[in-house]
């Protein structure tokens, strides 16, 4: 799948900021006035930021409002409805706390379960495609909703938080990788099933349609790059994982080394993503004879 | 609505013939001439005449090569590809704005483009590649069966199939309703064993594929073996004439 800049900083920056809300909402830290104010801008820049971002590459903008209407079976549409839920519900957490110094804990507590519902929502978007067989598992849900917890907490500054989540987002990750390399192979998905000759033999392209790209090309076939896979791998494995969980580890009960463990964790985040998109096979790929 | 009907009374569809399809490529070229000015946007093309011409098609024709498990000569086959208007369509489930959508009456999945948001989600969901984003009008495009052409009562009556169908010089292509058993294209699935595509994705095309017969197989034939064997060893006639004419020389 085409690594698109604008959903990559849409699931890095949103899972982030959502992430941040779910442990605000919890009372981990427990803040008020000014610092509630900071925390609370930091989270929604991120959330919003991330979402405004995903609205790059809508070819039709101004149709956006109508992504609410479809909730029943859309996990797209749902994702809008909870997005807007989740900021709303913590909006009015948020205004108590900046300027009335008070912390609602249950309405904290609904908002850190909108929060991880959203980050849920946005995970099925991608997690619900058959033909993504990569994606097409609860891990890809399981590791979003790790990773919102992991790098939300580096944001809370909450070090047991980020020792704990991001080390079962690590075991997790390492399982996506595994697994996810196998299981376009294990559906059973080929060109002779594709196109129905393997009755007769073993199928292979005697030409394309056309000699130029096309649109299906370009967004779903992607195969530039896969070179690096290994070391875009260790990257986000280093930056994204093992760098945070060291500093946290070295830090104390507050998160000394917070803004180097982010700052790593963000460029790590940046790399699974990119890959995320740019491993994910295609089966409309197999009508090429690319994947 | 991205819910999908429970059943529709008809299921309108096609039918190719693998056997049949010469791969001439004029389906491809009717079906972009008929929707690039009938129903909804018309279907661009970037850099037409430059070094990276590309384009929005409905319909594309792959050719394969298939190698016979019981040996004998590899085939080739064409294979167009269009929407497959799935009973389980994915596209129109994923869709967030309802523009997506598959109708009661006749089956036929379509796009409103006045509805669609162009994020494409419905294209990652489609196992087929039958939906492409149109890159200047920024919407959805997908084979509409020419709902414009098989309800027109302004156009003659044999024209009222679509316009892959109307054009194919193989008669490879042919358009029925599959709800009916007596359809010509449910005899001809019935008869010569129709297909689906990846049935593994369980998304229930109502479109279906005939699959190529078998060829004849080549006899072997040393290298050095004459290639002319003599039909006849004593000739009559002139022929008779001429060889005795020419061994005497």
């Amino acid at each position: 799948m085409h690594p698109a800049p604008s959903v990559i900083i849409f699931t890095v920056f949103s899972g982030l900021g959502f992430g941040l809300m779910a442990w605000l909402g919890m009372g981990y830290p427990t803040v008020t006035g000014w610092t509630a104010f900071w925390f609370f801008t930091i989270a929604y820049v991120l959330a919003g930021g991330g979402l405004i971002a995903s609205t790059f590459h809508l070819g039709n903008r101004k149709n956006a409002l109508k992504a609410f209407t479809q909730w029943r079976t859309s996990w797209l549409s749902r994702e809008a409805w909870m997005a807007v839920g989740t900021m709303a519900v913590m909006g009015l957490f948020a205004l108590l706390a900046v300027f009335f110094n008070s912390n609602l804990v249950y309405l904290g507590a609904i908002g850190a379960v909108m929060a991880l519902i959203t980050v849920y929502t946005t995970s099925m978007m991608y997690a619900q495609l058959k033909t993504v067989p990569r994606w097409n598992h609860w891990s890809t849900s399981a590791l979003f909703i790790l990773l919102a917890l992991g790098g939300g907490a580096i944001l809370a500054g909450d070090t047991l938080g980020t020792l704990f989540f991001l080390t079962l987002a690590l075991v997790v990750q390492m399982y996506v990788w595994m697994a996810g390399d196998k299981r376009f192979a294990a559906r059973g998905h080929t060109m002779e099933t594709a196109t129905g000759l393997g009755r007769i033999g073993k199928v292979r392209l005697y030409e394309p349609p056309h000699s130029g790209t096309n649109y299906l090309l370009h967004e779903m076939v992607y195969v530039v790059g896969r070179k690096h896979v290994l070391k875009l791998r260790l990257m986000a494995l280093l930056m994204g994982y093992l760098i945070p969980l060291l500093l946290a580890g070295l830090s104390g009960r507050w998160f000394d080394l917070q803004i180097t463990a982010l700052i790593a964790h963000v460029i790590g985040m940046l790399a699974q993503r990119w890959l995320f998109f740019a491993e994910a096979e295609h089966v409309v790929g197999l009508y090429y004879d690319k994947r | 609505m991205t819910q999908l009907p429970e059943t529709t009374a008809k299921k309108l569809g096609l039918v190719i013939d693998l056997d049949t399809c010469v791969g001439c490529h004029a389906c491809v070229i009717s079906c972009k001439g008929w929707n690039t000015e009938n129903y909804g946007a018309p279907l661009s093309d970037v850099d037409a005449y430059g070094a990276d011409p590309h384009g929005t098609f409905l319909n594309r024709v792959h050719s394969f090569e298939v190698q016979p498990d019981t040996g004998g000569c590899a085939q080739t086959v064409h294979f167009p590809k269009s929407c497959l208007h799935c009973e389980d369509a994915p596209c129109v489930t994923v869709c967030p704005t309802g523009a997506s959508y598959k109708r009661s009456e006749d089956g036929i999945v379509l796009v409103n483009e006045d509805d669609c948001i162009g994020c494409g989600l419905c294209a990652w969901a489609c196992p087929y590649g039958a939906r492409e984003l149109d890159q200047l009008a920024g919407v959805m495009k997908k084979c509409t069966l020419c709902i414009d052409r098989i309800y027109n009562e302004n156009i003659p009556e044999v024209d009222r199939i679509p316009s892959c169908v109307r054009t194919c010089p193989a008669g490879a292509r042919h358009f029925g309703d599959f709800a009916d058993p007596d359809s010509n294209v449910s005899k001809l699935v019935a008869e010569r064993g129709g297909i689906d595509l990846m049935p593994e994705q369980g998304t229930k095309p109502v479109n279906k594929y005939l699959p190529p017969r078998p060829k004849d197989t080549l006899q072997e034939v040393a290298a050095d073996a004459p290639i002319l064997t003599p039909v006849t060893d004593s000739p009559k006639g002139f022929l008779g004439w001429l060889d005795k004419a020419l061994e005497a020389l």
